[in-house]
């Protein structure tokens, strides 16, 4: 079977041309998302089904997360989601070099969340609010409180791990960028990267308001 | 189709199997032929490995008293036969081994979607494996393999947690095989082959894939809780701590129940390849047959609750988990009278495959149909955690999957190895597990309407009679799973002796060689004709 | 050796009625394992291959049969449906003269009390012909207390009361089993259910050597060693509501929505204070969760329930 050059290096053997093969990609990243929405999902029907339980100590826990480094957090990611868009673009017009650029705004705004994310942990720590035996809460809700930290950090610890498989992500990308890998007919991981870290900005566009915000005025 | 005649020259040595040599080849190999037979391999050793606690089991079981294990023990083995048996055995079995190696050669595809992910579910597999042989090493679980908390949080000694990664990574295994299912059944179908012309199989794992991708992240992020909380000693599920054991239950069972059909689906499929087959007809009511199978996936998802009636779990609760799992009935009925009537007019030939289908239809009959007193609320509340319940699920799992599962490898045995297994042994050997298979687990269905409850490592005397005819039942069983294990490795001996086609089937992997090739078709098919067209002079009434 | 039984001993009001339902299934069961069967047999032996039967006007689908295989069934599982829901619902609700006896299950055993005094483990005594309500929780795991003669079972909860009742019919001794795995003597949590005639049942209360101070008045001693009565008792003003007429009665919290006093709100008032607040008070009261044995509360609950309302005589 007579392959020409480029289909060698971009399609593999057993697509029939490029477009099955980009369709397949994103479908791909599609039903791994629905996969993922159902894995956060059972941590959020866990939150809702305890803060309906306990409102008071949901919201007393609450009080004791940083809001300003979250909404920093948040306003972190929203940025990256852009710069991600951006990567993408600068993929689909074959501009190799913005998209390196943005690639790595990216990466940079990516470590800047896990940074911030770090020093709340610390903070948490000191606190003795991190849940197990040396778990510390003052008042009358201390059982509960545990539970939603515990929620808490279940919750933001494996949305951290997405962010840094996504990391990861981008630095192959970037790697493959530099050895002139995509062109404007070959970009599609570019983009698959690009809905998944579309996904972990969402989430926790969710995790911001559950958090740190709702029953804060109480 | 047809098309035998066009490999009537074979190359001896232009196959799959012959496309490399040596370990490497093989732990390297991305095709999915290949990856097959690695599954083939794992699933195999864990079946005997969960089979050899069920006959310890049984064997323990033959007195009320405590004979051969301690309690300790026999708690152990029930929560690994459980473990293994679903985890490691049934969830993969037709998905991982029938459905790598068919779906791209029913489709007129060269390969799954992702064939590098194909190779990593295969170890993710493995990974899981280790944590949970490590445990059984270890000392063993004793939680049951429901995991209910607090007592796996908290109350139990054993090696939860490693076993629990185990299940987490091997979810996993499954997540990343059942998407590449969906792409590749989504975009790689041969030109002309619309969806109506897809095989029931490929319908059965396309809808098992879609149950898989929805429903396995929610055991994985359960499992992770539990293991944070047995780790970090908090209470998400322990009512002394403020947490909620029946939310275990419930997250547990919205896994747990879709994972049910995860394993009976496929070997719906099988049956519909095989009785279509042999009874030389097309599949009676091929739409309504496919409408079945999604109208079970999507079912699948609304009906866990029924394990939770006498959990504490609210009256309104019961009476809407109740009524949907009835609904379940009328799908699954739909299959069983189709596949009667595809055989009504056909031209049966008695082939081993079509003896396993057999089997598998009266088997999962009795299981669908006492599936009915557990949806029941009245009656579930007697029989719910006693041995009907057993009887009940081996009916559908043993009875109904491991049937369909065998069923499936008889038929694409020779497509998989290019050679013919000794059929006298094959057919004694499905007679066998029938005999087997009822005398292990009927009286159980008695034993538990007398009120035995499961998981009992002593027992009143008067159950003994019956205990006693389960477990010689189970030793026939025991043998009926060796005997096949034993002539199909045979059969590798002989030299490859079949053609394409050697059981004059329908469905492109019959075009192609046996064994295939690594690109599997020369050429990609074009498909004009409906499936499951023998030649025959039925035709549609509609 | 070979005279085993086939079928259980009933011997409960809703045994017989769940029996009728369970031979109807039984019934359809068979009904449907024969035509399968019947259907499987026929075609395997008649279309045989190289048999002689014509095959002429064999068919591919045709929409009438399946839906009548698709309606009929939908039809017998609604009727089945509706006959065991109904009776679901007669196993769920407890007559309002239910006597009450209270249960408390922990690895391996389970201990029964009842409001009389009389104590018991792993045997549980009965009149027959009055029905019979447990209220029962558990110490550590979950457990399930099930009498299969009665065709009874339900959950025990640790943290939370769970209830179920019934009302035997003839005297005798019948298996109580836990029917929820509980850990290694799980098959060990088993015992008797003793039913006997109600003026036998009478004597055995009296006279029993268990029989001891009846629950109300172990909880009232209780109620006073702890100095409850410090801050619940009619002039306690703020510090805390007055507990005399409470039992069944809707409670106003703080936070506006009201609860009904019943065993497990006053259990968790006990137990976790902080829950729920009524309205008026401030949250002073510490958990009694380490003080506390199970048994207590439910002696503490019985007490609670028999103070008599005060002002509204």
């Amino acid at each position: 079977m007579p392959h020409s050059p480029e289909s060698v290096q971009a399609r593999a053997h057993h697509f029939v041309d490029m477009e099955q093969q980009r369709e397949a990609g994103t479908l791909g990243m599609w039903a791994f998302l629905v996969t993922e929405i159902m894995f956060f999902g059972g941590l959020f029907l866990a939150y809702a089904m305890y803060r309906a339980m306990y409102p008071e100590a949901f919201a007393a826990a609450s009080h004791r997360l940083n809001i300003i480094l979250g909404a920093l957090n948040t306003g972190v990611l929203i940025c990256s989601s852009l710069t991600m868009v951006l990567a993408v673009r600068s993929a689909q017009l074959g501009e190799v070099k913005a998209l390196k650029r943005y690639l790595v705004a990216t990466i940079v705004l990516g470590s800047a969340f896990l940074v911030v994310k770090a020093f709340e942990y610390s903070h948490k720590i000191h606190e003795h609010l991190v849940p197990g035996a040396s778990f510390h809460f003052e008042g009358p809700y201390g059982q509960h409180a545990e539970i939603f930290f515990s929620l808490y950090f279940m919750m933001t610890g494996l949305h951290a791990l997405h962010m840094i498989i996504g990391i990861g992500v981008l630095l192959v990308l970037l790697y493959m960028a530099q050895r002139g890998r995509f062109t404007a007919e070959y970009y599609s991981p570019v983009d698959i990267a690009g809905l998944y870290w579309h996904f972990v900005d969402i989430v926790w566009i969710y995790l911001f308001p559950l958090l740190y915000l709702i029953g804060r005025d109480t | 189709m047809g098309k035998a005649e066009h490999h009537a020259v074979v190359d001896l040595d232009n196959d799959y199997i012959h496309a490399g040599y040596g370990v490497k080849s093989w732990l390297l190999t991305v095709d999915h032929k290949r990856i097959a037979i690695l599954y083939l391999i794992s699933i195999t050793i864990f079946f005997f490995v969960g089979g050899f606690f069920a006959f310890l089991l049984r064997l323990e079981l033959m007195t009320p008293q405590g004979d051969i294990v301690s309690a300790e023990t026999y708690n152990k083995l029930f929560t690994m036969h459980g473990v293994v048996m679903i985890f490691f055995f049934l969830i993969p079995s037709i998905p991982a081994v029938l459905g790598n190696f068919l779906v791209p050669l029913m489709i007129g595809a060269k390969d799954l979607a992702f064939p590098k992910l194909n190779l990593l579910s295969w170890y993710v597999y493995n990974i899981g494996g280790i944590f949970a042989l490590y445990a059984l090493v270890n000392g063993g679980v004793d939680t049951g393999w429901t995991f209910y908390t607090p007592y796996s949080s908290t109350y139990s000694l054993s090696n939860v947690v490693p076993v629990v990664i185990g299940a987490f990574i091997l979810g996993f295994s499954s997540i990343l095989t059942a998407v590449n299912f969906i792409v590749t059944i989504h975009k790689m179908r041969a030109p002309g082959l619309t969806w109506f012309k897809l095989p029931l199989f490929i319908w059965a794992s396309y809808a098992t894939s879609i149950i898989t991708v929805l429903a396995t992240p929610v055991i994985a992020i359960t499992l992770a809780l539990l293991a944070f909380e047995r780790v970090m000693g908090v209470g998400i599920f322990d009512p002394a701590l403020g947490g909620d054991p029946i939310l275990f239950q419930h997250l547990f069972w919205f896994y747990s129940h879709p994972a049910v059909y995860i394993m009976i689906l496929p070997s719906m499929g099988v049956v519909s390849e095989v009785v279509s087959c042999f009874a030389r007809k097309k599949i009676f009511g091929y739409k309504f047959m496919a409408g079945a199978i999604m109208a079970i996936a999507i079912f699948s998802f609304l009906v866990w609750g029924h394990h939770m009636f006498v959990s504490g779990q609210s009256v309104y609760a019961g009476y809407v988990f109740s009524a949907l799992s009835f609904m379940v009935a009328i799908p699954s009925a739909i299959k069983v009278f189709n596949w009667t009537a595809t055989l009504y007019k056909g031209n049966i030939e008695f082939r081993t495959p079509i003896l396993y289908a057999f089997g598998f239809i009266g088997l999962f009959t009795i299981g669908g149909l006492t599936g009915l007193f557990l949806a029941s609320l009245a009656t579930n509340v007697h029989l719910t955690d006693t041995y009907f319940v057993v009887a009940h699920f081996h009916y559908i799992m043993v009875g109904g999957a491991v049937m369909g599962y065998l069923g499936g490898i008889h038929y694409w045995w020779p497509k998989m190895t290019g050679r013919m297994y000794n059929e006298a042994w094959a057919k004694f050997s499905a007679l066998i597990l029938f005999v087997g298979f009822n005398l292990t687990f009927f009286p159980q269905f008695i034993l538990g309407y007398l009120g035995m409850p499961r998981r009992y490592y002593i027992y009143p005397p008067e159950f003994q009679v019956l205990n006693v005819l389960s477990t010689a039942g189970s030793t026939i069983l025991g043998l009926g799973y060796i005997i096949p294990m034993v002539y199909l490795l045979w059969s590798l001996r002989k030299e490859k002796n079949v053609g394409a086609n050697l059981w004059g089937a329908t469905g492109l992997e019959w075009t192609t060689q046996s064994p295939p090739t690594t690109h599997n078709f020369e050429k990609i098919p074009v498909v004009t004709g409906e499936p499951y067209m023998y030649h025959q002079e039925a035709k549609s009434a509609a | 050796m070979w005279s085993f039984p086939l079928l259980p001993d009933s011997a409960s009001t809703i045994a017989d009625k769940i029996d009728a339902l369970f031979y109807f299934l039984v019934a359809v069961s068979l009904f449907f394992s024969l035509v399968i069967t019947i259907g499987l047999a026929y075609s395997a032996a008649r279309f045989r291959k190289g048999s002689p039967a014509s095959r002429k006007g064999a068919l591919n689908d045709y929409l009438p049969l399946e839906l009548a295989w698709s309606l009929i069934p939908l039809a017998i599982a609604l009727f089945i449906f509706g006959w065991s829901a109904k009776l679901y619902l007669d196993m769920r609700v407890p007559p309002s003269n239910a006597m009450e006896v209270y249960v408390v299950g922990k690895q391996w055993m389970w201990k029964i009390q009842h409001p009389e005094g009389n104590r018991e483990i792993n045997e549980l005594h009965i009149p027959v012909g009055r029905p019979m309500k447990l209220i029962m929780t558990s110490q550590d795991v979950i457990h399930s207390f099930y009498i299969p003669a009665f065709r009874v079972k339900q959950d025990v909860l640790p943290g939370r009361y769970t209830t179920q009742w019934f009302q035997a019919t003839k005297p005798g001794e019948y298996h109580l089993f836990c029917a929820e795995y509980c850990g290694t003597s799980h098959s060990g949590m088993i015992g008797k259910v003793i039913a006997m005639e109600p003026a036998e049942y009478e004597q055995w209360l009296m006279g029993s050597s268990r029989a001891g101070i009846a629950m109300a008045s172990s909880g009232k001693e209780l109620f006073d060693r702890y100095g409850c009565r410090t801050c619940h008792r009619q002039d306690s003003g703020p510090r805390g509501p007055a507990l005399d007429g409470l039992w069944g009665k809707r409670v106003q919290l703080a936070d506006g929505k009201t609860v009904v006093a019943d065993q497990e709100y006053i259990r968790e008032s006990i137990l976790n204070p902080a829950a729920k607040t009524v309205a008026g008070y401030q949250q002073l009261m510490p958990s009694y969760r380490n003080q506390l044995t199970q048994d207590q509360v439910n002696q503490l609950i019985e007490y609670i329930r028999t103070l008599a309302p005060v002002q509204e005589k």
